[in-house]
């Protein structure tokens, strides 16, 4: 079974498969991201979640199946190729170097050196110049509370620090931005200001996947949101039509949503 | 307590605002800041105690002495400062140096190699012994304290059996070698082209760790190599250039021990390895990775040198410099411990 793709997604997969010896990650898993939406992808633990987001970020290269970024087939062996297409990830592991500053984490592995003979020969770094980009950025993101670039990150809250990652993403990421489990190692108070960085990248018109085990933040936060069982996409719904009983009902198999009743097309 | 709190918002700022630290916690957030700053002061205590108890301690040609007899140790903690900043540590650096000063000294002597080619090749060698170092340690995924203790003994059995045991003598030396021990008189303050050469290097590696993207990635890398790596930095090839240019600083080093000695002798810096990492430790680099200025360092190796010189000018005991450094190491890691757990 092939299915055809659909016109106007930023991002999509079709059949992917990724197989750990016998055990089948991906079962010809298909996947949509829309222009402008934050989609959540859920699903219990083995259902093929973290492999399908590893293979859309090229951290696994897929046994089978196409992926497609603005309708143009690509294949990312690794993250670097992802991100160089302008697909950012996010991890929940607050990726950031605690000792360095803000500017410096939000440049990190892409520092920028000072034209002329003072980058090219003695390779030195715009600091000026990216602590001015940064802090645009962070202002950008509704993150205006930090305002010295020169901080090092050690010093920030947990909530500071993944919106550190948040905004280097936002920063890099032209096309797609993936959000994996961004609040998992966060409080209350914290993971309610990254929801609000969700949302204002939604209001920029960056596309976000958001994957997410904390269901009332998928419905605070999801235009749409993916249920993928047993390695395939059970079913794409919207908040405003289901409850999460529906979708934990979905999760598990107990409820079975017909191929035809799935809301593929963006809300917007 | 501010009663304008209202909105969350405005909560948020109030937060910000508000300072509740003590002056301790102040305290913790400014050494966390300028972690160069302890070491400095220690070094200003030093010298006023000494310069009050030894009345020629504090004179011009003492002070250019201690200078001379800092600038190996002072070399080293260069390279050894880099490979600290990485989480790693080298006990190798001084075994490298004295085998490296040997093929130097021997090739040229020996083999009657033109002098200036001697010395590339001893500088090639060091290169290539913390390359070696390196490629144990990213490739074979072993730690960094147990790949430098083979190469330890590796390295000063290769020393020992290459030499046969002999010294080369000043005369025997090639003029190029000793080069770095001629010295220069700065108003009335004796140093050595040997002391230039290292304050050439500090300046050079401070503005490499401060102003570059290889230096930020050192930092990155000693700090947190999973979140080096998720940012794209490729945290193995900065793990072995580390290695690689620190065993050419110690190579440089080895060219700076021939000047100082004027000979080239297998037993030389032998306590060189353990010093080298006291005046890390005690310039406020953390032995955790990602922490610290290299300029400390060169504060640290400068304190053991004036421990040192100041208990002799004073006429006491040398074994009080034991005491002393080894005080201040335990004092500087404890001050390290707690400095880390700063929030500004």
């Amino acid at each position: 079974m092939t299915a055809t793709t659909t016109t106007g997604a930023v991002l999509q997969a079709r059949g992917l498969v990724k197989a750990f010896g016998r055990v089948v990650a991906l079962d010809a898993a298909d996947f949509d991201l829309f222009p402008g939406e934050v989609l959540a992808v859920i699903g219990d633990n083995g259902a093929g979640k973290s492999s399908l987001i590893k293979c859309l970020s090229g951290a696994y290269l897929p046994d089978a199946g196409d992926i497609y970024l603005d309708g143009e087939a690509v294949h990312f062996r690794r993250p670097q190729e992802a991100r160089a297409h302008g697909i950012e990830t996010v991890y929940q592991t607050l990726a950031v170097a605690p000792a360095l500053d803000i500017a410096s984490n939000l440049f990190l592995g892409r520092e920028r050196r000072k034209p002329g003979i003072l980058g090219s020969v003695f390779r030195m770094l715009d600091g000026s110049g990216m602590r001015r980009d940064a802090r645009e950025q962070m202002t950008k993101l509704g993150i205006g509370t930090l305002q010295n670039m020169t901080q090092p990150v050690e010093t920030l809250s947990g909530g500071q620090r993944q919106a550190v990652s948040v905004a280097r993403a936002a920063a890099f990421g032209s096309k797609v931005i993936i959000l994996d489990e961004p609040t998992a190692a966060l409080g209350v108070r914290e993971s309610a200001q990254v929801l609000r960085l969700i949302q204002n990248l939604r209001e920029r018109g960056m596309p976000v996947i958001l994957i997410s085990h904390n269901m009332p933040q998928v419905f605070e936060v999801a235009d749409r949101i993916h249920v993928q069982r047993l390695g395939a996409r059970a079913a794409v719904v919207t908040p405003a039509t289901v409850s999460i009983t529906d979708v934990v009902a979905i999760m598990t198999g107990a409820l079975k949503v017909p191929l035809e009743d799935q809301t593929l097309t963006p809300v917007r | 307590m501010s009663e304008t709190a209202t909105t969350s918002a405005g909560y948020d700022a109030a937060e910000e605002i508000l300072d509740r630290r003590t002056p301790v916690q102040r305290l913790q957030t400014v050494l966390h800041t300028y972690p160069w700053l302890s070491p400095a002061i220690v070094l200003v205590v030093a010298l006023v105690v000494f310069g009050s108890i030894a009345d020629n301690f504090a004179t011009p040609s003492n002070l250019g002495t201690i200078t001379q007899q800092t600038a190996i140790i002072g070399t080293l903690a260069i390279g050894q400062t880099l490979i600290i900043l990485t989480a790693g540590i080298d006990l190798s650096c001084g075994a490298i140096m004295v085998f490296s000063s040997m093929v130097m000294a021997k090739t040229a002597y020996d083999q009657g190699v033109a002098g200036w080619l001697a010395l590339f090749i001893g500088l090639a060698v060091g290169l290539l012994a913390g390359l070696a170092n390196g490629l144990l340690i990213t490739r074979i995924n072993l730690p960094p304290f147990i790949v430098t203790l083979g190469s330890l003994g590796i390295f000063t059995s290769l020393t020992l059996l290459y030499a046969t045991g002999r010294t080369v003598r000043e005369r025997e030396l090639a003029p190029e070698l000793l080069k770095l021990g001629s010295p220069i008189n700065i108003g009335g303050f004796t140093l050595t082209t040997g002391v230039l050469v290292m304050l050439a290097l500090y300046g050079c590696f401070a503005f490499v760790l401060r102003y570059t993207a290889w230096g930020a990635h050192v930092y990155a890398v000693g700090d947190d190599p999973d979140a080096a790596r998720l940012a794209g930095i490729q945290v193995q090839r900065v793990l072995l250039s580390v290695y690689a240019v620190a065993g050419l600083i110690f190579a440089v080093t080895a060219w700076v021990l021939i000047g100082r000695v004027g000979a080239a002798s297998p037993n030389s810096g032998e306590g060189d390895n353990l010093d080298s990492i006291t005046a890390v430790v005690i310039g406020g680099t953390s032995l955790f990775g990602g922490r610290g200025r290299i300029i400390g360092s060169l504060l640290g190796a400068l304190i053991v040198g004036v421990v040192s010189n100041g208990l002799s000018v004073a006429g006491l005991d040398q074994a009080y410099k034991q005491l002393a450094i080894g005080g201040l190491i335990i004092v500087a890691v404890t001050a390290d411990q707690w400095i880390r757990r700063a929030r500004a």
